[in-house]
């Protein structure tokens, strides 16, 4: 019954979809006033109906009823009730139902609150969002019903990877979602714009805090997915080049750049064509990851769920969306009256070489993630990775990141080199500094050596616009600013500082034997079976010591699931501030003795905490913008009041 | 970028330098795939045309059931892969990856050494039971059953 219900809910969400579109379609070109007043409702009652439909799904999941085909082939009732929610969208159809939820709840939150652009903006805006919603609820409607029933209910589900029985890989796949969802209502406004000519400041500050929230969702998804691969694939690397990784960097670098032009959109009136383009960009880069996520056409060591006929219809949707933004972008960018004037050197300056910088990144991400593809097409078998990733997107990401120390000290419009003088060499200095100092510790790779050099240079840097100012008195997007930019420069030093003096060790270790790993000295005490709710493991007894600190225990485990039958690793970690030791227990060696691996890796925990910093930066941002948009409003609320009552008068 | 530019002159100028910079990074990349890509082997064009000793390339086949050994250090193992027409020595220092066995697929990240051997820095074995690495899908039936006819003999 309840299944029944998603579906129709389900259903009657894509009608009201279709209904948007043709409602705000006809108010656009001057319908009669009835079509109008239907929009904000509809994309409500929407929002509400797709909630209901995916409601219904996590309670299928949440009793394991075994007579759906999704649950079934996902789930098993041995399993956590975390997990068991979390199947819900640990699969494509409900990941897509999830997507489709995301941006129907976004679409009704703008209808609900958004009053500040011009209406006929806003109804291309709710036209386009309603049309790219439509696509998504064909899919899943046509192609990938996640309430289809199965003729015989089975005894027991076939359970979920036990890859993906993680908490943090439970809130991974939303958190990434709720990014790329966002980046849909930027890419309707940007369209919405497109399509009425009405590119503003007044429009950029609406879209802006869509852009941040996008984009702050997508970081944490990042650091959080990285963190992951970092823990459970048992390899101890954080960044791997894989197409599933880079499928969310390229929205997160399009919207990045987004982010930034569009804050000079909204506060300078310049880059008006520009930030639609990237608007457009910044979506075409997350329908292209889900894409190459879900058609299972690039090898990958972490494809789930692939299906090549679904790819297929994603690409269809993808070349419908993205094919008819470029060609509206192409018939009406040169009617987009220009913007504002700035020098080079200025903050605007500063920020379109930022823009530039991270557009070659992402170019040069796609095309290390598409050549494969392209070589297939004609029989020749190439994998891409760090080999080229590293080197040839250090070229670009070197120079940005001297840009973003420098440009926050310039100021609008037009600057000179001289004001800034003393600060940039401050930097300089401090920058140089930390290279002799890391010479003078052990040699380094140039890269590793580069980084570290900039990483202290800007984690100064980022502090130097609060100087003059009252911190107390600063606008919160500023300290935004702030953290982000100093998050960056401590994500960098862990990146480096890892790279360059992690040390590994690969032992056999017998029962009461030690082994040494950097400032590690590593015993094995034992290795015992252990047994969890859905798994049996082998878990390794090991005492670990920094220098002759005291010993703490850690236990890494190698788990057998029996339903579906995999085995993972679990990795042991010791987290001191100032790095993390990383055991991994491998099989049993010839006698009594077992393979270890261990890590030394030095202020790699630093690459994560920077990574929450930036988040934490744009939340800070966000708030700051939210605030302050409320602020004008009551301001203006209140102007309107008083001009009424003296009209009174 | 200058003061005197008119606005439109400015517009045009950021479509250029965006445009040279895109070029550029596409350019840069399409050398440094061309140079630095590694290629995929299956054994049997390892054996008859060898990348040069050093380069990074892929291996991938089937491990080869009765093949496997370990070395005495307990860590470093050797065994072969094959592809039903020819096989290649592997050595790989380091813990396996789940769910490596004999007689299933496997991509082997790393360079051919003098001897002929393939030192593996990385192995991709399948993710769970349904997964095939992508690259050895098309091995043919018959080099599939081929392998399967050797192993079980």
């Amino acid at each position: 019954m309840i299944a029944e219900l998603g579906l129709a809910a389900l259903w009657m969400a894509a009608a009201l979809a279709l209904l948007q579109v043709f409602a705000a379609g006809m108010a656009m070109r001057g319908g009669p006033d009835g079509f109008a007043a239907l929009v904000r409702p509809v994309t409500v009652l929407q929002a509400v109906l797709v909630g209901i439909s995916f409601l219904a799904l996590l309670y299928l999941f949440a009793v394991t009823d075994l007579s759906v085909a999704l649950v079934a082939a996902n789930s098993h009732s041995a399993k956590p009730l975390v997990f068991k929610l979390s199947g819900a969208w640990g699969n494509h159809e409900g990941s897509m139902l999830l997507w489709v939820t995301v941006m129907a709840l976004a679409g009704g939150l703008i209808a609900q609150v958004e009053r500040r652009l011009p209406e006929r903006t806003m109804w291309a805006t709710m036209a386009t969002q309603g049309f790219v919603a439509l696509g998504f609820y064909a899919f899943l409607l046509l192609s990938s019903n996640p309430f289809e029933r199965l003729a015989e209910p089975v005894e027991e589900g076939a359970g979920l990877n036990p890859l993906l029985q993680d908490i943090g890989l439970a809130f991974h796949p939303p958190t990434l979602y709720i990014g790329y969802v966002g980046l849909s209502v930027a890419f309707s406004f940007a369209l919405g714009a497109l399509l009425t000519r009405n590119v503003t400041p007044e429009f950029a500050r609406v879209m802006r805090p869509w852009v941040l929230g996008a984009w702050v969702f997508l970081t944490a998804g990042i650091v959080a997915g990285s963190y992951w691969a970092y823990y459970e694939l048992g390899w101890g690397g954080w960044w791997f080049w894989d197409p599933v990784e880079n499928a969310s960097l390229m929205p997160w670098l399009a919207a990045t750049a987004l982010l930034h032009s569009v804050s000079v959109l909204a506060s300078r009136d310049a880059l008006r064509t520009w930030t639609i383009m990237l608007g457009v960009v910044a979506f075409s880069m997350s329908m292209l990851g889900t894409f190459l996520v879900r058609s299972g056409i690039l090898t990958s060591v972490h494809a789930f769920a692939v299906d090549p006929q679904r790819g297929t219809f994603i690409l269809a949707l993808l070349a419908i969306y993205i094919g008819g933004a470029l060609v509206l972008f192409a018939l009406r960018a040169h009617s987009i009256a220009e913007g504002k004037r700035f020098a080079l050197v200025s903050r605007e300056g500063a920020l379109v070489v930022n823009n530039v910088a991270l557009s070659a990144i992402l170019a040069v991400v796609l095309l290390g993630t598409l050549y494969p593809l392209l070589t297939e097409a004609f029989g020749v078998r190439v994998s891409v990775g760090p080999p080229y990733f590293n080197p040839v997107s250090a070229i670009f990401f070197l120079p940005m990141l001297v840009v973003l120390a420098v440009g926050p000290l310039l100021r609008w419009r037009r600057d000179r080199v001289e004001r800034i003088q003393r600060p940039v060499i401050l930097m300089a200095v401090i920058g140089l500094a930390a290279l002799v100092a890391v010479m003078a510790l052990g040699g380094a790779e140039l890269l590793s050596l580069l980084g570290i050099a900039l990483a202290a240079a800007l984690a100064v840097g980022s502090f130097l616009p609060l100087r003059g100012r009252s911190p107390r008195r600063l606008p919160l997007s500023v300290w935004g600013m702030v953290i982000a930019h100093f998050g960056v420069a401590v994500s960098l030093f862990g990146m480096a500082a890892d790279t360059a003096f992690q040390q590994e060790r690969l032992v056999a270790l017998a029962p009461g034997s030690q082994a040494q790993v950097g400032p590690w000295s590593v015993e094995l005490d034992g290795v015992v079976p252990v047994a969890g709710p859905n798994w049996t493991a082998i878990e390794g007894r090991i005492r670990a010591s920094y220098r002759d600190g005291p010993p703490r225990d850690v236990a890494p485990q190698q788990r057998s699931f029996w339903q579906p039958v995999q085995e993972t690793s679990e990795v042991a970690l010791l987290t001191r501030w100032n790095g993390q030791l990383y055991v991994a227990i491998g099989q049993q060696a010839e006698g009594d003795r077992w393979q270890l691996r261990l890590w030394w890796k030095p202020f790699v925990t630093w690459i994560w905490y920077g990574g929450l910093l930036i988040a934490l930066g744009g939340v800070l941002a966000l708030i700051g913008r939210v605030v302050t948009d409320l602020r004008r409003r009551d301001a203006q609320a209140r102007i309107a009041e008083r001009r009424e009552s003296e009209a009174a008068l | 970028m200058s003061g005197g530019l008119k606005p439109k002159h400015q517009r045009l100028v950021l479509v250029i330098v965006a445009v040279v910079a895109l070029v550029g990074a596409g350019l840069l990349a399409a050398y440094a795939l061309r140079n630095q890509a590694s290629y995929f082997y299956v054994p049997s064009e390892m054996v008859s045309a060898p990348p040069e000793t050093g380069r990074a390339v892929r291996l991938g086949g089937m491990v080869q059931e009765g093949s496997m050994q370990t070395l005495p250090d307990g860590i470093t193992v050797r065994f072969m892969v094959g592809d039903g027409e020819a096989s290649v020595p592997v050595q790989f220092t380091g813990i396996l990856p789940d769910l490596f066995v004999e007689g299933s697929g496997v991509v082997a990240e790393g360079s051919l050494a003098a001897g002929g051997t393939f030192m593996a820095d990385n192995l991709l074995a399948k993710h769970d039971e349904n997964y095939m690495p992508r690259e050895l899908e098309d091995m043919s039936e018959a080099q599939a059953n081929k392998v399967v006819a050797e192993t079980t003999e």
